[in-house]
């Protein structure tokens, strides 16, 4: 039978290093210090259509997270898509900046692409912005091709 | 007809005996709780049993970690590099291990390591009355032998799961950086973006923590239940393996369905 010292000794070093995998999964694996603890200002934007959106999903300047979508819900006046996203507070962005949803590679997930306007007054916590630009549907892409193709063709044929 | 009878007799006996054994466990649990105060003033005990459950599955669970993740990393990287995108090697060993399989292998680990040696030592002291003896000395079995074990499983549980996944993520490493080669720095920092602390660690650990309720509540109860004969004993540990293993495989499932529902 071990003796108390011994017991507790290993008992310690068991805890210490469970602890400390618990750190290293934490700090290293989800990079808890970099984004999530921080300040962030909250401002919403209307979109026709934002196509597979999702909460969660990043809001990123110039290719830099800079935020996150916190909430997306129907609007029943306007009929349109409202998104609220949640913006870091070490970046500040002018009152004129236009939103765009964008896809990240040709498969992959959405995000809020945001472009710096001229304003010198800054966004503020609860502002919405004005200028922005839905996702890219690939139906209505395809539709929108057809129907050029279609038109051309007429046109063709009529000068025949 | 009579054969009918029998066998409906045979299922309602079945029932009636489950249904019997489901109080029995859940009014054991309670009693589990009610007596924590009196072992946790002893803390030493539950620190003799962690001992116990926890540093002694330590190599166990520390060496499949690691193979388990090396794995991942030679058939993530497999199927990855098909579609262009072998950078994202780390994510899927972190996100596979700290959501899914830490929690789950260290759980069904744990089980067949320390809730079978719980079952056997609860089981025999039953089987050779020590349990008997320690009320007629007016200490009790529960305060002082059923409780302390089953804070120790759920205190270690967490912290073995956490060791699985940490072991796990670095065998990835090995296996996807040194190995193979895959590039260092998207490896850790496409895992860092992809893997939040709140949705994804906290679950695991809230995950494991469950599990480890779960499976020495089990133990316990399936050890202090035995029939006190070498035969009882054997059959209660076997049962305290399969049963654990299989709550801890559908508790999984309960609790993935609730955490990671998409939104």
């Amino acid at each position: 039978m071990m003796s108390r010292k011994e017991l507790d000794l290993w008992v310690g070093v068991f805890v210490a290093i469970g602890i400390g995998a618990l750190l290293f999964l934490s700090m290293k694996v989800a990079n808890l210090s970099s984004f999530s603890a921080s300040e962030t200002y909250q401002i919403k934007a209307k979109f026709d259509n934002i196509g597979g959106l999702k909460p969660r999903a990043p809001v990123k300047a110039a290719g830099v997270v800079v935020g996150r979508v916190s909430d997306v819900h129907f609007d029943n006046v306007t009929f349109e898509a409202a998104v609220t996203f949640l913006v870091d507070a070490r970046y500040q962005f002018p009152r004129d900046t236009s939103a765009k949803i964008l896809t990240s590679g040709l498969l992959g997930e959405q995000y809020i692409g945001l472009s710096a306007g001229g304003d010198s007054v800054n966004l503020k916590t609860g502002d919405t912005l004005k200028i922005t630009q839905s996702a890219v549907v690939l139906e209505n892409l395809i539709s929108q091709f057809l129907y050029s193709k279609a038109a051309d063709g007429g046109t063709n044929d009529n000068k025949k | 007809m009579s054969r009918v009878s029998e066998i409906l007799r045979t299922m309602g006996a079945r029932v009636t005996n489950w249904v019997w054994r489901l109080g029995f466990a859940s009014r054991f649990f309670w009693l589990i709780i009610a007596h924590s105060g009196t072992s946790f003033r002893r803390f030493h005990l539950i620190i003799r049993e962690v001992y116990f459950a926890g540093v002694l599955s330590l190599v166990i669970i520390l060496v499949s970690g690691l193979f388990v993740g090396m794995v991942l990393g030679l058939q993530g990287y497999d199927t990855l590099v098909r579609y262009g995108s072998s950078e994202a090697l780390g994510v899927l060993v972190s996100l596979s291990l700290i959501r899914e399989l830490g929690p789950v292998v260290a759980g069904l680990l744990f089980a067949s390591r320390a809730g079978s040696a719980i079952t056997a030592e609860i089981g025999l002291m039953k089987a050779t009355e020590q349990l008997a003896a320690m009320e007629m000395m007016a200490v009790d079995p529960i305060a002082r032998v059923v409780a302390p074990r089953f804070w120790a499983g759920v205190i270690s549980m967490p912290l073995l799961a956490a060791l699985f996944s940490a072991m796990g993520v670095f065998g990835g490493y090995l296996v996807g950086v040194r190995l193979i080669g895959v590039d260092e720095g998207s490896f850790w920092s496409q895992m860092q973006a992809a893997v939040d602390f709140r949705e994804d660690v906290m679950n695991g650990v809230a995950k494991s923590f469950v599990f480890g309720i779960a499976i020495t509540w089990i133990a316990v109860f399936e050890g202090y239940d035995a029939p006190p004969t070498a035969e009882g004993v054997s059959g209660a540990t076997t049962r305290t393996v399969v049963t654990s293993s299989l709550a801890v495989l559908a508790l999984d499932f309960v609790m993935t369905a609730l955490m990671f529902r998409g939104v």
